[in-house]
């Protein structure tokens, strides 16, 4: 005797969320009813590896017949063909589209194109997520990147309302697209310990401030047009010699005594303070800046790491370093230099870990 | 013209993209009602068309309003090549014709293609203008109600029930005609879908017209079923209880101090039975057959000379019974209950009912369930044009060809009698809870009725019981709300009520033999009611109706079933008729005798909504049987099952027997566990022949032995007695096996077939409607009856087992109306459909209850007649304390609002459960399970999300039952009955058979829902799936199906929410206005 056909359909979709999430991983069917069967369903329910095997088939059933609808989440509220609550919807819509942090660190900042898919299969290898799962990732990217590519406002708020994500997910996904846009290089071998969480925070500040309204709100507005020699200017605090060691020693004085790490604070900061300013004019010019965060590693993060700077330090010295520029009289870029030290103060705190 | 359809084409969305070089179709819209056609515009290069047509107007008979669908295509224009049909959408106008129910018809439908599916929506607006007609030969019957409801729905009251209703009408198959061979595959599912269609309209009318012959305004228990016959052709046939009812006020409905009997009589609706009366009838109708359908059918004839039928002897089942002996008059007060009813009944051809459920005191006594089957061989029809060798047809050939319904209902007919006959032999002039089936394959063809025979009260079918004035109130007893609990809480009756002096309680009455008892029909064992101790009951009792309302009930209930399969050889015509036949009676004893002894290893005494279906298959016959069985405190105890072995000599063997024996006393002990049943003590026999105590009813293996019983009777029946299974063979020996493997459902869970579980009063409002569908593939082909048995159970309880595992998220709950449908699709596969509905319920007041109940009924047995009542008030008296915080009035006390008390005490209850659990008496899950507010906020939270097409989805509840917990319904809308085909050449693309029968299923619930939603509405309830027809060719990857569903259209209101507003329906009428004044 074999079952030829087994379906259960209810009036309202019954939906298992522990299900939905192996049907997500990638799992198939069997392993599925392999790990639930280890879960312990099944003694709490009194049921056979049978039962528990037709649960999961009628529900990958489901969950495929659902995936059309998830692709465009709007849908969901209002097609007739499935009946779910709402909290539900929700729930379905927003677990589709989260990811995985190992698998997006793969792919951040690469190009979401056919040849890049092609590649998910090492990916899957190299992270340890199915296959399936970087492709429905993947997938979720791209769809996300074509959508909001054509849209005019807030790239957050578009994404939030077109996919219906919440506030979390929706700027997840602005950085995701933020870094596919520009191209960030972040596969280096010197950037492999920033998580995808360090990356979203930093796109998040170089998003938000800097992004007026406009079309080209992909890009960092560091970038924007009326910027460019405004951050070219800044190239003054290090060309300039008597404006460097005006700068130095106004920051050392601020510092004594503050710090433990003060002697090679006062010791680097003629190397340090070149390093930013060559990320400020560097960014000018759109190859170079795909190279930003190794940049900011290579030429900032690494020296401060090798000297033994705490987090406090590192706050301390990069507040002074920015405040101390406000007093040179001969430094007239005090708006550009507030807004790019803003920024890149912020992601430098952010990436200052180990 | 007595009639302007109206229609108007909105808006579509989510359209397929049907042209591949742009991504985007370019939409118009045909809409078609009888011949006539209109088009919209073509919305180009869009999948959101706004067509928002103007008003298409039809000018068309009422006749045809009844009979046809308006029917709407969706199209992409193609400028070079044919236009490409997207799909259809078939809306039946039917509930547009009655005035109380719906009035427009406005929302969005799923667009249906017979081989896509659903490919998008459409925005449709659609309304009626029926011109008052009062041409004495009309052929309309508009206006009459039709419910698919077996009770007397829940807004309105019974002024009088009329009877049986039923009419069938024949055509050809579309499938099977000599076009099929050259038209594609969806023009050939379009013609049969729209056929049906037709004929189910046409149906509806024809009883219409015989109701409103009868003087009634409404079809309550309407039962549609399709036979295709294959070649045969296609018969629809209906069978229904005509009723005049009486809308209630909404005011007095919800009021339950107001007296019930403030519903005026001049409240009974613009009913058209009045507007008949005062024009004499047109008395031809019945006969004419002028629609379009037969005018089709009469190209083609059926032969019916080779007719070819065989009468089964049927069995009736009553106690343990198997032959049948006419049942004499008995005492004074039934010989005058009897002839009251039979002049009541007497002009009436069958005095059938397929009410499963009756107002108090329309029931009085139960004798049993009667059922008869009939073998018959279908004819091919035999196309003249070939040439036939029965050339003398031709001579005839219109009569013939007119005759043919005829033969059909000449046939049921037949059944019919047997019937009528059988419900006399049980000294019982009516049946009731009585429903029609047919089983086909290949030519044979089985039909089936079944119901219970019963003594009905004559006033509820005698002319102008209206004017009778104050004593028939009963009749609007009807409880008006949702509430099971309510209903059981509402039964005070006066006894004068009946007109009789010594008339029996009504917690018992029904349960009276309603024959003699010096005479009986068949063996049975008499005692003295154990509730009112002055009328004989039998120790047993099986009926198809519902547990009365006011019945005591001991315990819980729950489902029984018995499973049965039959090898049976391949044979063709008659041979294969005869051996089939043949087999029929020993299934149904079989089926009997197991339902018997699962029945008392439950330790339960009766079987309420017995329904027993046979499945014939080319090799295989399938029975399966379901019931819930439930321990009636007016009937004795069973007693124990004690096995006895035919060779005592052997010492293992005897060791094998009292394992087994201790094994089923065992069983027996948990289940009295798990049911709660925990009857008084038997106080002593009041009945007092000196019979041995210890009798004996011997349960043989085969009928014939078995009337050796019947002359043996027996009066006395001492709780001691047991029932004696003995293991003569193997056959016995499996049967014990079998019994014992039935699984125990899971802790938290019950089930049963009917209504609601008798025992369980306190539901929430949480529930969930499915269907299942399982084929099963029997691999190895030389199977014996032992081996098919055990598959055939081991697949009806591995179904239920997956069940119950997936809505354990309800726990605690209860699997009401579990319907099962089995049938044998192929050689060799077996196809089980369940349509059931999970209803969750309240553990701590439920446990409150339990106890309340058990100690009221340890106290004061004698007075119990209405359990709940009883354990609400002695409940409320020892918590009042408690109680009064709540505001709960001490005046209260009156009879009237003992139904009031008891809900307001199972909400303080609960409310005191949460507070123990939460520690703070505002509980966010019980405000949520109340009111509608919060998911209304919710959803409204959401649309502000969602960007396109504004309004949400309507949530559309589903369930075969005829109420929604917690809810009240307001208004019935108009009955649900559709039919689908779908159809693939892509099978193994669409996730095989089960991804296409999964997303047919849920497609067809969409479409439901979407109807529903469209007539205003918020429910579906008796919803059913009738058919479920499933084919398959996985080697041509191919695969049809087709399903047909009904139900009743309503809308309900939260019983929490104070004003009853009826959704949507405003708002769609205040968009329909404005365009209306072009018109």
């Amino acid at each position: 005797m074999s079952v030829e056909l087994d379906v259960f359909v209810g009036n309202t979709t019954i939906m298992d969320e522990e299900v939905y999430q192996f049907w997500l991983d990638g799992y198939t069917v069997n392993d599925a009813v392999k790990v639930r069967m280890e879960g312990g369903v099944l003694e709490e329910c009194e049921a056979s590896a049978e039962v528990l095997r037709s649960d999961t088939m009628d529900q990958y059933r489901t969950f495929q017949m659902c995936e059309r609808l998830l692709h465009s989440p709007a849908k969901l509220a209002n097609q007739l063909l499935f009946q779910i609550p709402p909290h539900r919807q929700a729930m379905l819509i927003e677990r589709y589209y989260t990811f995985d942090g190992v698998f997006v660190r793969e792919v951040l900042g690469k190009k979401l194109s056919k040849g890049t898919k092609k590649d998910l299969d090492d990916v899957s290898a190299k992270t340890g997520v199915t296959l399936k799962s970087c492709r429905r990732q993947f997938d979720n990217f791209k769809r996300v990147f074509k959508v909001v590519e054509e849209l005019k406002g807030p790239l957050v708020e578009n994404i939030r309302q077109h996919f219906l994500l919440s506030d979390k997910l929706a700027r997840d996904y602005a950085a995701i697209v933020f870094f596919a846009n520009n191209r960030f290089e972040t596969g280096k071998k010197k950037l492999h310990y920033l998580t995808f969480q360090d990356f979203a925070f930093c796109a998040g500040q170089l998003i938000i401030v800097h992004c007026n309204h406009s079309r080209v709100l992909m890009r960092p507005a560091l970038i924007g047009k009326e910027f460019l020699q405004d951050l070219k200017e800044l190239k003054i605090l290090i060309t300039d010699k008597d404006l460097l060691d005006q700068h130095k020693s106004l920051v050392c004085t601020a510092l004594r005594g503050k710090t433990k790490a003060f002697n090679e604070m006062e010791a680097n900061f003629k190397n340090l303070s070149r390093g930013l300013v060559n990320i400020a004019a560097k960014l000018t010019n759109t190859k170079d800046v795909r190279d930003f965060f190794i940049d900011l590693v290579e030429k900032f993060i690494e020296p401060c790491r090798s000297d033994k700077w705490t987090a406090g330090d590192m706050r301390l010295y990069l507040t002074h370093y920015t405040n101390s520029a406000h007093i040179l009289d001969t430094f007239k870029h005090q708006v550009v230099w507030d807004r790019y030290m803003g920024v890149i103060k912020s992601c430098i705190l952010k990436m200052y870990h180990d | 013209m007595p009639g302007k359809l109206k229609a108007k084409i909105v808006a579509g969305r989510h359209l397929p993209v049907m042209d591949r070089a742009s991504d985007l179709t370019d939409a118009f819209v045909e809409v078609k009602f009888g011949n006539t056609t209109f088009k919209t515009d073509v919305y180009p290069k869009s999948l959101n068309p706004q067509w928002n047509s103007e008003w298409f107007k039809f000018e068309v008979d009422d006749e045809d309003l009844q009979d046809e669908p308006l029917q709407i295509t969706v199209l992409d224009h193609d400028t070079y090549s044919a236009n490409d049909a997207i799909g259809k959408v078939y809306i039946d106008i039917d509930p547009l014709l009655s005035s109380e129910a719906a009035t427009v018809i406005s929302g969005w439908f799923p667009i249906y293609d017979t081989i896509h599916g659903i490919r998008g929506e459409i925005n449709v607006l659609v309304k009626v203008d029926l011109f008052n007609d009062l041409n004495r030969f009309r052929q309309s019957s508009c206006g009459v109600k039709f419910f698919c409801t077996t009770s007397i729905p829940r807004c309105y009251r019974a002024a009088l029930v009329h009877g049986f209703v039923e009419e069938l009408v024949v055509n050809e198959d579309p499938e099977y005609q000599w076009i099929d061979r050259i038209r594609t595959p969806r023009a050939s599912n379009e013609a049969r879908q729209r056929l049906i269609s037709l004929m189910s309209g046409e149906l509806q009318r024809k009883i219409g017209l015989k109701v409103l012959e009868m003087g009634g305004n409404a079809v309550v228990g309407y039962l549609q079923c399709f036979d295709l016959e294959g070649e045969s052709g296609l018969v629809v046939r209906a069978i229904g209880t005509a009723c005049t009812l009486d809308k209630l006020i909404p005011g007095s409905a919800s009021n339950t101090n107001t007296h019930p009997n403030t519903a005026p009589a001049s409240n009974a609706c613009n009913s058209p039975s009045k507007e008949i009366k005062e024009s004499p009838l047109a008395h031809g109708c019945r006969s004419s057959h002028n629609s379009p359908v037969h005018s089709a059918c009469s190209s083609q004839r059926l032969s019916h000379s080779q007719n070819f039928s065989v009468s089964v002897p049927t069995l009736v089942f009553t106690g343990m019974g198997s032959g049948i002996s006419v049942g004499k008059e008995a005492g004074p007060l039934k010989t005058l209950l009897r002839q009251q009813a039979q002049s009541a009944l007497e002009q009436r051809e069958f005095p059938f009912f397929t009410l499963t459920c009756f107002p108090p005191g329309f029931l009085v006594h139960i004798g049993g369930v009667v059922s008869a089957r009939s073998v018959k061989l279908l004819d091919r029809i035999h196309n003249p044009a070939l040439g036939n060798t029965r050339s003398y047809k031709l001579l005839d050939w219109n009569s013939v060809a007119a005759d043919e319904p005829e033969t059909r209902d000449a046939w049921w007919e037949e059944i019919r009698q047997e019937i009528k006959s059988h419900a006399k032999a049980l000294g019982c002039h009516a049946v009731v809870g009585y429903s029609e089936s047919t089983t086909i394959c290949e030519e044979v063809c089985i039909l089936s009725a079944s119901g219970t025979a019963a003594m009905l009260n004559p006033r509820f079918m005698r002319e102008g019981c209206l004017d009778a004035g104050g004593s028939d109130q009963r009749l609007s007893r009807q409880p008006p709300l949702g509430m099971v609990g309510s209903e059981r809480a509402e039964g005070e009756v006066s006894s004068s009520w009946l007109g009789f002096d010594d008339a029996s309680p009504p917690s018992c009455g029904f349960c009276h033999i309603p024959y003699d008892e010096f005479n009986m029909p068949f063996p049975a064992q008499l005692t003295y009611c154990y509730h009112c101790r002055r009328q004989k009951v039998p120790d047993v009792l099986f009926t198809t109706i519902d547990l009365p309302a006011e019945a005591a009930v001991t315990g819980k209930g729950c489902l029984i079933q018995a499973r049965l399969c039959r090898t049976k050889k391949k044979a063709q015509g008659e041979v294969n008729a005869t051996a089939i036949s043949n087999l029929l009676p020993f299934m149904e004893y079989e089926l009997h005798t197991q339902l018997m002894n699962k029945l008392k290893l439950r330790c339960m005494n009766a079987l309420f909504g017995l329904r027993i279906q046979i499945s014939v298959g080319e090799n295989m016959l399938l029975g399966l049987a379901s019931a819930t069985g439930v321990y009636l405190s007016a009937l004795p105890a069973p007693g124990g099952i004690q096995i006895a072995g035919k060779t005592p000599s052997d010492l293992s063997y005897d060791q094998h027997i009292s394992t087994m024996q201790k094994r089923i006393n065992d069983t027996i002990a948990m289940n009295k566990e798990l049911y709660n049943i925990h009857p008084p003590e038997c106080i002593e026999e009041v009945v007092g022949s000196p019979i041995p105590d210890r009798q004996r009813s011997r349960l043989f293996r085969s009928t014939s032995e078995s009337s050796d019983e019947l002359s043996e009777l027996d009066l006395s029946h001492g709780k001691k007695d047991a029932f004696v299974l003995e293991i003569d063979d193997t056959d016995a020996v499996e049967d014990i096996q079998s019994l014992l493997t039935d699984a125990p459902m899971p802790a938290g869970f019950y089930s049963c077939n009917t209504e609601v579980m008798p025992g369980i009063y306190n539901w929430t409002s949480g529930l969930q409607m499915f269907t299942s569908v399982r084929v099963y593939r029997l691999n190895n082909a030389n199977l014996t009856n032992q081996g098919l048995n055990k598959i055939f159970t081991d697949l009806c309880e591995n179904l239920l087992k997956s069940l119950y595992f997936k809505l354990r998220s309800m726990i605690p709950c209860c699997l009401c109306h579990l319907n099962f449908t089995v049938a044998v699709p192929e050689e060799e596969l077996i196809q089980v459909a369940v349509t059931a509905v999970a209803m969750s319920f309240d553990k701590e007041t439920q446990l409150a209850a339990d106890k309340a109940l058990n100690k009221g009924s340890g106290e004061n047995e004698e007075q119990l007649q209405f359990s709940m009542e009883l354990c609400g008030e002695s409940t409320s008296s020892n918590n009042q304390p408690t109680a009064k915080p709540s505001g709960l009035p001490e005046s209260a006390m009156t009879h009237s609002s003992s139904r009031d008390r008891c809900s307001t005490w199972l909400e303080l209850l609960r409310l005191k459960a949460h507070t123990i659990r939460r520690g703070s008496v505002k509980t966010t899950s019980s405000s949520e399970r109340c009111s509608p507010l919060p998911e209304v906020r919710s959803r409204s939270l959401r649309s502000t999300r969602s960007l396109p097409c504004g309004a949400p989805v309507t949530v559309v509840k589903m369930t075969p039952l005829s109420f929604l917990p917690r809810t009240r319904i307001v208004k019935y809308l108009g009955i649900i009955n559709m039919f689908f085909i779908r159809e693939t050449t892509s099978l193994r693309e669409e996730g095989g058979v089960s991804g296409f029968l999964h997303s047919f299923i849920a497609e067809v619930f969409a479409m439901v829902r979407a109807h529903v939603a469209a007539l205003g509405g918020n429910a579906v309830v008796s919803y059913s799936m009738k058919e479920c027809v499933f084919m398959e060719n996985p080697n041509k990857n191919q695969a049809q199906c087709l399903i047909n569903v009904s139900g009743d259209a309503v809308i309900f209101v939260r019983e929490s929410d104070q004003e009853a507003i009826p959704p949507l329906i405003t708002c769609g009428q205040t968009s329909t206005t404005g365009a209306d004044g072009t018109t």
